[in-house]
């Protein structure tokens, strides 16, 4: 989806919103929703679009949207609090004011994948920015073919979304698979890392557009691993993180080669990266 | 001059219709006239003057602040000015500071917020129009604010600090009558002279009692100022000594950007051992990309008063060569100096391309003068060209 056709005036000064939820999801994991002072200034976000939020006085960050997109009015986001922004971020409690700007760049290719098999690989918090999407693709499941979800964490304590994961879990029509690197004798599911369960999984790689979402290392074994089973580069699609400190263009440091991470992506087909993702330090 | 938005793809085909007729002399009372004229049409007139020992732009008003006399020795890592002994107004060529000290400063503040009990607003620092003259822009430099109207208004979003900046400029272009040892711009078909982008243009030539200027128009505005000011047609032979000293100029180049397609060059050496090379030499100090014309990369700081009722953002340059430009959590992308100055190269050079349509660098040397260590660009380009010549190290 492109960007919002008409641009505030400044592109760099937020709005304000407030928190009206806050819920702990794991160690560190905080999810938000807000809701902006003036809902009619925002343009509609679509899956794996992202908003640059502000804590007053402590700074800005790029956090992907993880709530449903049929529910325009609420904006959810997932947080791990990793340093200062991030971590004010999820500090933050009800009624407290945020700073927002958005929806920003390109993401998930949800009408391309109409008609295919969907093969969904998360890991870790990369479940965040797919949610939007896995939301999309079971409200309107009529118009897709199989839906795999694979998401693999480090431990069962680090899983998110366990209510949704349950019910897409309990359907028919999909195939949902968990796994964890390391576990207690008391987890029952699989152990290893996520890229391995690709093998293991019923699709039909040439009608088939895999959603990608996780640390770089994961991606890049994801690829491969996708690549062996025989889905093209074309149809393989990952959501990139790079340093963001405008999210418009104007800052620079978004640039992964020749793209702008922040407009171009972050949502990018791997055929497009293929060249870049294999050099260190791009 | 509002908005020169093809100045660098357009080529130098109109210039034909304005032919001599259009051309002027002015002499030293000609130039401050003109200096007078764009201060009472309410411009804040921005010209060279002398200032810790380099070129530096800044506010002026007569003549006398203008570094008369003057030129500049430029190489690798060298800088000096010495006094010419000819009576000449702009026989030096470009300091450290370039254009986007004032269209796209240093450092701006964004917004400011305010929280009173529950409520908190946020107020954008106004876009301040500035009604800019600047006197003395060379080719390059003109190139290089059409790249960054490019990128700060051109694209999806626009910067409105940037526009109102920008909007109501009058430039005077100066064409070179003297090559530094580190310009490079006729190899990069982005000067010596003035083509488009411009309001007026001044060209010095010596004149029996000193300095003369053949100057021509581009724009109504600049047609207009022109016809204000103390004036005679040129003769034929003023013209002709103005083009022969610019001529002169482009053959004088103190350097050479290899004639190659650089973009796919470097984009097919993205591994090449030239990096690691130039590594050891380059201290990762970021003087390349604060003198360059065209590097338009900022980051932004928050700050808060101590009760944090007043916060605001503002953002300052930055550079590729800083270890906190890549910074994601864990630790930044590129960490190694090779990597950073291949982002440096590639992206002004190569990937510009594919961004903006255009190179990210105009030729003007800046970054070689002002390397500490004397990296020069065009002697890179050149080590990873020849090293695709020749087949001993291919092997
Ligand atoms: C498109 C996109 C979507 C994202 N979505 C989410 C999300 O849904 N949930 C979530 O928890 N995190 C998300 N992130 C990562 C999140 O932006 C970083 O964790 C956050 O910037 C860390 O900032 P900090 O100040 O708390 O920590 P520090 O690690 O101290 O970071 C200092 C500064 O470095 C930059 N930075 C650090 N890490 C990152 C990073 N991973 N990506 C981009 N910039 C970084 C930021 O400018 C930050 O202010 C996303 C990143 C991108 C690029
Ligand atoms: S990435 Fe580096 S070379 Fe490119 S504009 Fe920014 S500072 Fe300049
Ligand atoms: S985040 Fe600033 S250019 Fe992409």
């Amino acid at each position: 989806m492109a960007a919002p056709e008409t641009a505030p005036l400044d592109p760099m000064a937020p709005l304000v919103a407030r928190v009206t939820r806050r819920h702990h999801d794991a160690p560190e994991v905080f999810t938000l929703e807000l809701e902006p002072e003036d809902p009619g200034a925002l343009a509609p976000f679509a899956p794996g679009q992202f908003n640059m939020l502000t804590v007053f006085g402590v700074g800005e960050v790029p956090i992907s949207f993880s709530g449903d997109p049929v529910d325009q009015n609420r904006l959810v986001h997932t947080i791990r609090a990793v340093g200062p922004v991030s971590g004010a971020l999820t500090e933050l409690e009800p009624g407290a004011a945020v700073g927002l700007r958005g929806p920003f760049g390109v993401g998930w290719p949800m009408a391309e994948a109409e008609g295919k098999d969907v093969v969904v690989v998360a890991g870790g918090l990369g479940l965040a920015p797919l949610r939007p999407a896995l939301y999309r693709l079971f409200a309107e499941r009529e118009r897709y073919g199989k839906i795999v979800l694979l998401y693999g964490t480090r431990s069962p304590d680090d899983i998110l979304f366990r209510r949704e994961l349950e019910a897409w879990r309990g359907r028919l029509d999909a195939e949902v698979e968990v796994t964890v690197d390391h576990a207690m004798a008391a987890w029952h599911g699989n152990v290893g890392v996520v890229t391995t369960l690709i093998p293991r999984c019923s699709f039909d790689p040439a009608q088939t557009v895999a959603l990608v979402c996780g640390p770089e290392v994961m991606m890049r074994f994801a690829i491969a691993a996708l690549m062996d089973a025989g889905v093209a580069a074309d149809d393989i699609y990952l959501s990139m993180e790079r340093n963001m400190k405008c999210a418009v263009g104007f800052c620079g440091h978004c640039q992964f080669g020749p793209v702008f991470v922040c407009r171009d992506g972050p949502v990018f087909p791997y055929a497009r990266l293929r060249g870049l993702l294999a050099l260190k330090e791009l | 001059m509002t908005f020169p938005r093809k100045v660098v793809r357009e080529q130098p085909t109109q210039r034909g219709l304005m032919g001599s007729e259009k051309q002027a002399i002015l002499d030293a009372e000609g130039l401050q006239a003109l200096l007078t004229a764009l201060k009472a049409r309410g411009y804040r007139v921005i010209g060279p003057t002398l200032s810790d020992q380099a070129v530096i732009y800044d506010d002026i008003e007569t003549l006398d602040e203008l570094p008369r006399g003057w030129r500049d020795e430029q190489d690798g890592g060298h800088y000096r000015l010495v006094e010419s002994g000819e009576d000449r107004f702009f026989d030096f060529v470009v300091g450290p500071q370039s254009w986007k000290k004032f269209l796209h400063p240093p450092q701006q503040t964004l917004w400011r917020a305010r929280r009173e009990g529950e409520a908190v607003t946020v107020t954008p620092e106004p876009a301040e129009p500035e009604r800019f003259a600047f006197i003395g822009v060379r080719s390059c430099e003109i190139h290089a604010i059409a790249i960054q109207d490019r990128v700060l208004i051109e694209g999806p979003h626009a910067d409105p600090h940037y526009r109102a900046r920008r909007q109501d400029n009058f430039i005077v272009a100066v064409n070179c009558a003297r090559a530094a040892g580190t310009c490079f711009c006729a190899s990069m078909n982005t000067g010596p002279k003035a083509e488009s982008g411009f309001d007026l243009a001044l060209t010095e030539i010596d004149g029996p009692e000193g300095p003369l200027f053949v100057a021509e128009s581009a724009s109504a505005a600049g047609e207009d100022l022109l016809g204000e000011l103390p004036r005679r047609p040129a003769t034929p032979e003023e013209v002709a000594a103005g083009t022969a000293a610019v001529a002169a100029t482009a053959r004088s180049m103190g350097r050479e950007m290899p004639a190659e397609d650089l973009r796919d060059l470097l984009l097919r050496n993205l591994e090449h051992p030239r990096w690691e090379e130039v590594a050891e030499r380059c201290l990762t100090c970021a003087n390349c990309t604060m003198v360059c014309p065209t590097c338009f990369c900022t980051s932004v700081e928050d700050a808060s008063d101590l009760t944090g009722q007043e916060t605001s953002r503002s953002r300052r340059w930055d550079s590729c060569f800083t270890l906190d430009y890549s910074y994601i959590h864990g630790g930044s992308v590129r960490s190694s100096t090779q990597s950073r100055y291949r982002q440096w190269m590639t992206h002004k050079l190569a990937t510009w391309h594919d961004q903006f349509d255009s190179s990210g660098c105009v030729g003007c040397g800046r970054c070689i003068t002002w390397c500490p260590v004397g990296i020069d660009i065009t002697e890179e380009v050149r080590a990873i060209r020849d090293s695709e010549r020749d087949p001993v190290s291919e092997s």
